[in-house]
């Protein structure tokens, strides 16, 4: 009788510790769970299809003759294949760069101007809408970043360099915080970017949605947040070294599954 | 004039599952703007849910609902191919209606 009492005062205290133990990484994952239905990236999904099949600008043109990389109006795959190599700009172009090409050429407005306008106003506004848009035609898609061109190589071997560059008060660098498995800020997952973190996670998870602060976030504007939290200056909009290292997480994440738009926390 | 809602019916059996997604600021009235000056209040007040021009919710709300809000709610009685409307007005008096049909 004493025996029994005491494995069931045992199994009374281990309980409420095992339940601990669960709640700290499931509890968020439960949470996402339940925003995920009612994702509102949607709605920038929504004005992202909008904003490409209609006139708009100097030109009063659609971006409809955008060329992605997979030809003119070629929408659906091309995310998955963005940083790459375009021959009419000689450049390596992410997809923000590249839509900023466009609306230059097609549409007539000016891309430095719109590179200098902060996140959230003007037409970085729109740029939210395109890039949701855009990410989620190739949603479930896997990563295939093409590495046949000679600036691709150059500009992957760029974003490497990037990503273990430390400096700053706080001598930090990307690998710092994503060099390494199983590390988190405060409750959130830090996936290592050095290798192909799995299906939807890292590089395949943006742009997204920020349930905290309402906002829909593009690679672009993740990075600049990741400069700020390194203490870094903060990096150009579209600037060579974020295109670097986009090329660098991309291509570590060949084979990996885009869930963009996703929802964060 | 407000953008478009996000909405989804399905019907299983008797049960139909509609979920709407809203876009809308959902400002507080308790947040400051960087020079120091609160920022008025804007919030959706009242939702109106309507299957085939029926009144079947009614909803009011308040500042403490969240940026682009999410709403799902059960209804009973639908069949495919029935017209779920919803609309909101917000406290400065906007509105918004849009339309979707039960899969």
């Amino acid at each position: 009788m004493r025996h029994t009492l005491i494995i069931a005062a045992a199994v009374v205290l281990a309980g409420p510790a095992l339940a601990q133990q669960k709640s700290a990484a499931d509890g968020i994952a439960e949470y996402r769970a339940m925003l995920a239905d009612g994702n509102p990236a949607e709605l920038f999904e929504a004005k992202g299809e909008d904003l490409w099949k209609k006139k708009r600008g100097p030109k009063n043109a659609s971006m409809e003759q955008c060329d992605l990389g997979k030809g003119q109006g070629v929408v659906k795959g091309a995310f998955v294949e963005l940083p790459r190599y375009f021959a009419d700009t000689a450049k390596v172009q992410d997809l923000e760069s590249r839509l900023l090409t466009c609306m230059e050429r097609l549409q007539g407005f000016d891309a430095a101007a719109i590179a200098k306008t902060p996140f959230g106003k003007g037409e970085q506004l729109s740029m939210e809408g395109l890039t949701a848009w855009i990410s989620a035609e190739s949603r479930g898609l896997k990563f295939n970043l093409p590495q046949a061109h000679a600036d691709e190589r150059k500009t992957y071997e760029l974003g490497k360099r990037a990503f273990f560059y430390r400096g700053g008060p706080y001598d930090f660098s990307c690998a710092s915080c994503h060099g390494q498995p199983d590390k988190r800020i405060r409750l959130q997952d830090l996936p290592e970017l050095t290798r192909n973190p799995g299906n939807g996670v890292g590089f395949a998870a943006w742009p997204a949605y920020r349930v905290s602060s309402g906002e829909m976030w593009s690679m672009q504007r993740r990075l600049n947040d990741c400069y700020r939290q390194q203490r870094f200056p903060y990096p150009g909009y579209v600037s060579d070294v974020t295109i670097a290292l986009g090329v660098y997480m991309g291509v570590n994440a060949q084979g990996a599954e885009s869930i963009a738009p996703a929802l964060k926390r | 004039m407000a953008d478009p809602m996000r909405i989804r019916a399905q019907a299983a059996g008797d049960k139909t599952t509609v979920r709407v997604l809203m876009a809308h600021e959902m400002e507080t009235g308790q947040r400051k703007d960087a020079a120091g000056k609160t920022i008025p209040a804007w919030f959706i007040q009242e939702v109106t849910a309507q299957l085939n021009g029926k009144t079947v919710l009614t909803a009011q709300w308040g500042p403490s609902v969240a940026k682009n809000p999410f709403l799902q709610f059960n209804l009973k009685g639908a069949k495919a191919g029935d017209k779920i409307g919803i609309s909101w007005v917000d406290n400065k008096g906007d509105k918004r209606s849009d339309e979707a049909t039960v899969s």
